[in-house]
């Protein structure tokens, strides 16, 4: 048990911390590529910059999501043997085509895309900004595809009994397009989009708050508000494509989501609440028959609780998946409120006259971090007890010979190391930001034209 | 069992893991090389060349570990489990110096200060170190059998169990081999002082190689006879030893000659040769139990079905040569000596 407990515990950590990068790196890339191309039509030097500077922050992201990512591939083996047995044989084709589409395509092309400006043509350089950008939308793919395979399942048969069960794989494609696999990858591409453009919003806010390179930052902050927007309002429609799949494939989860315990019975939705799983009761904000509208268009049509499931096929911590769930879910309404506001005051040419307004974009950086983070927390935790939706048990898949004093070691080690690693990110993200897209003379508040010009003629 | 030009489907595999694993060998074993000199540099013009050496393609090189990995994962289910479950603390260890390595490459260059400098140099260099020596570690305990009991499950115990005078022995060969690959790569990168500098490094770094290798040899003949079964049933096999000795011959004569690419191509060889060694004595066992053998983990009882390997395979056709591709491409963008400018590290 307590092996268990801690080989979650190390788990959840590590991948928790690794997803704070991955994410950016998507989104910072989705905004590099729109840079540069407007760059290269235009040949307008500010463009250039933008590109360049979005660039070195994407590297420290991309550094530390590679490292750590590389934590996970391996983590699979060490902490949870009995599940790699399982699910080798249909997981490991899809980590296979990451690692070789993916991971290859973006690592391949990093260096010429960090190091290559001087070295190739724009045009080249352009498309390896572009093949890493693919390269680290390909890797979500497999990713989300694996893990929605153990969501739900598909594609497969048992071969074995006990220890020696594992599943093999009868068809590739089902089981690439396991029911869940389209939507969360959709939901996931939205949030690391926003990810990417709530960050290139929030720090440019700051410059038009401190008066430091005006021009630019404006530029900058109108085409990441556009991807804000577009993707804020794009999350509603994967968000609620992604329940409906929950809702068909994973009843328990969705019970587990609204705190809906009745075995046959309309449901509610929650705005906000807090959930007894002993006493079986939500309090909180509801609307009335709002989960059944949702799924079915109608109040009273009854949906399926956790009191249909068999006590030890429940999610065990309800209240933790509803607060997860909801938190996320709260964070996507405000992201289109804030955006679509944003947009208004465009509309009305006061944008950037708001200093409210781009204060709140410079915190805002925050919420689609935890809205992913939360996202992720309610998927898992809500597919509780199972590992693979069930068919095998998380308290059956960790790895039997690995001791307590192994992972505590281990736990610890990597819990020093990622605080290290999360301080020097900060510091660094920060100093980047401090310095900006360019030198500044000393007291200048505006960008000169001609220093821009100049920086870029020395290339 | 089915097979494709006359030879089965997980045996396939493991070829294609073999390869991947040669080839991450090759690559980041130079640039963990590399790291390992770095403290014997020391201007810190000398330590920003070196580290713009390996600048471009580090990243890239690791990407091989990631494939590997996920091949062994793939390919191999049981294998992947319990090779890693069973050597647990070595693998964490080379996790957290993977992780330190980048953060040094990342972090050293953007602050001037000497003390940050001396700090990630430091790192720098000791998690290379360390991470050639624990392939090296993990490599002797693969060769020499771990304790895997039924089911799969490693039956040994102890924190310190993969610490044995065999797995130190292949750790210290595995180190200077990749301290000779990687100082032969520095030279082709550099240039004056310090090309002249990592001349005589070079030659210390292949005097550490020979000794080392020649004690593990001797120890693997003496005390290890599992190992060498193979060649005296099938003495054809005696080829590829041979093979590997030629190449090993072949890096201090060119070098002398200063012949460093085709030393840098023949220390490459050496690597690929010794990993060739390795595979024969130990096909067709992936992880030999050192209890019984009817616990090892052999290619047939640890490989995913047929219909996995067959998809597997095509994923490989496909993607082998766009990989190569663009690692080409790198490389060619990035060729020659290394030239200092804003971007750098």
């Amino acid at each position: 048990m307590e092996t268990e407990v801690l080989a979650r515990i190390q788990f959840a950590f590590t991948v928790a911390f690794h997803y704070i990068y991955p994410p950016l790196s998507i989104g910072l890339g989705l905004l590099m590529v729109i840079f540069e191309s407007i760059y290269l039509r235009t040949r307008n030097p500010e463009y250039h910059a933008l590109a360049k500077f979005w660039t070195k922050i994407f590297a420290l992201t991309f550094g530390i999501g590679v490292v750590t990512g590389i934590v996970m591939e391996f983590e699979f083996g060490t902490n949870w043997a009995v599940y790699s047995r399982y699910v080798g044989d249909v997981f490991g084709s899809a980590l296979a085509a990451e690692g070789i589409f993916a991971f290859a395509l973006e690592s391949g092309f990093l260096g010429v895309l960090l190091f290559g400006w001087n070295r190739v043509k724009p045009w080249v350089h352009l498309v390896a900004t572009v093949g890493v950008f693919l390269g680290s939308m390909f890797s979500a793919i497999w990713i989300v595809v694996a893990n929605s395979w153990q969501q739900t399942p598909a594609g497969f048969h048992i071969v074995g009994e006990g220890l020696q069960a594992r599943a093999e794989i009868t068809d590739f494609w089902a089981m690439v397009f396991n029911p869940s696999s389209v939507d969360r990858l959709l939901h996931v591409w939205l949030g690391a989009f926003l990810a990417g453009a709530f960050l290139v919003l929030s720090v440019h806010a700051y410059y038009l708050l401190k008066g430091r390179f005006m021009q630019i930052s404006q530029k900058a902050f109108k085409i990441a508000l556009v991807v804000a927007t577009i993707f804020s309002l794009g999350q509603l429609l994967t968000g609620h494509h992604s329940a409906d799949g929950v809702a068909k494939n994973q009843p328990a989860k969705l019970a587990a989501l609204e705190g809906h315990f009745e075995a046959s019975a309309p449901a509610d939705m929650y705005l906000l609440g807090w959930v007894d799983k002993d006493k079986q009761t939500v309090t909180g904000i509801k609307v009335p028959g709002g989960l059944s509208y949702l799924l079915e268009y109608d109040t009273e049509v009854p949906v399926t609780g956790l009191n249909a499931f068999p006590e030890d096929e429940r999610p065990p911590q309800v209240n933790a998946v509803f607060q997860f769930y909801h938190i996320m879910v709260a964070i996507g309404m405000a992201l289109i409120l804030l955006t679509l506001l944003a947009c208004y005051q465009w509309g009305r040419g006061r944008l950037f006259q708001k200093r409210w307004l781009l204060w709140a974009f410079v915190f805002a950086v925050l919420l689609p971090q935890i809205a992913n983070q939360a996202g992720w927390f309610a998927a898992e935790m809500g597919r509780q007890p199972w590992v693979v939706y069930g068919l095998l048990r998380t308290s059956d898949a960790f790895s039997q010979s690995v001791t307590e004093n192994q992972i505590l070691f281990s736990l610890i080690l990597f819990f020093l190391v990622y605080a290290l690693l999360l301080v020097l990110f900060l510091y660094l993200l920060h100093k980047k930001i401090h310095h900006g897209p360019y030198d500044e003379e000393p007291g200048e508040g505006r960008p000169r034209t001609r220093e821009i010009a100049e920086m870029l003629t020395k290339n | 069992m089915e097979t494709f030009l006359g030879i089965d489907y997980p045996t396939w595999w493991f070829l294609v893991v073999g390869a991947l694993f040669s080839g991450y060998a090759i690559l980041d074993g130079f640039d963990f090389g590399a790291g390992a000199w770095h403290l014997f540099f020391k201007k810190e013009k000398s330590r920003r060349i070196a580290l713009n050496a390996v600048g471009p393609v580090w990243d890239g090189n690791e990407v091989w570990l990631v494939i590997g990995g996920g091949a062994l994962f793939a390919g191999f289910p049981v294998m992947y489990a319990t090779f890693f479950s069973s050597l647990y603390i070595p693998f964490m260890l080379f996790l957290v110096f993977i992780i330190f390595r980048a953060v040094a490459i990342e972090f050293r260059s953007k602050e001037p200060m000497v003390w940050w400098r001396k700090t990630w140099d430091t790192t720098y260099s000791i998690s290379s170190i360390m991470l050639a020596f624990l392939l090296g570690v993990v490599l002797g305990n693969v060769l020499q059998g771990i304790q895997i009991g039924p089911d799969y499950q490693y039956a040994g115990s102890g924190f310190f169990e993969f610490l044995n005078p065999y797995a130190l022995l292949t750790g210290a060969t595995t180190l200077s081999l990749f301290m000779m690959h990687g100082a032969i790569f520095l030279l082709l990168k550099t240039e004056g002082q310090l090309y002249d500098k990592i001349q005589s490094l070079l030659r210390r770094g292949m005097v550490f190689f020979m000794v080392s290798f020649g004690i593990t040899t001797l120890y693997t003949l003496l005390y290890i006879p599992h190992l060498s079964d193979d060649f005296q049933q099938e003495p054809l096999l005696f080829v590829i030893p041979l093979l590997t000795f030629l190449s090993i011959a072949n890096v201090p004569r060119l070098a002398t000659r200063k012949k460093f690419r085709l030393a840098f191509l023949f220390s490459s060889l050496t690597i690929s040769f010794l990993l060739v060694l390795v595979a024969v004595e130990l096909y067709p066992v992936l992880l030999r139990s050192s209890l019984n053998p009817a616990y090892d983990i052999t290619v047939y009882n640890a490989a995913s079905s047929t219909k996995s390997l067959k998809i597997m395979m095509v994923i490989v056709a496909i993607g082998a040569p766009l990989v190569a591709g663009y690692t080409l491409f790198v490389y060619r963008t990035f060729r020659g000596k290394v030239k200092l400018d804003e971007t750098s590290y």
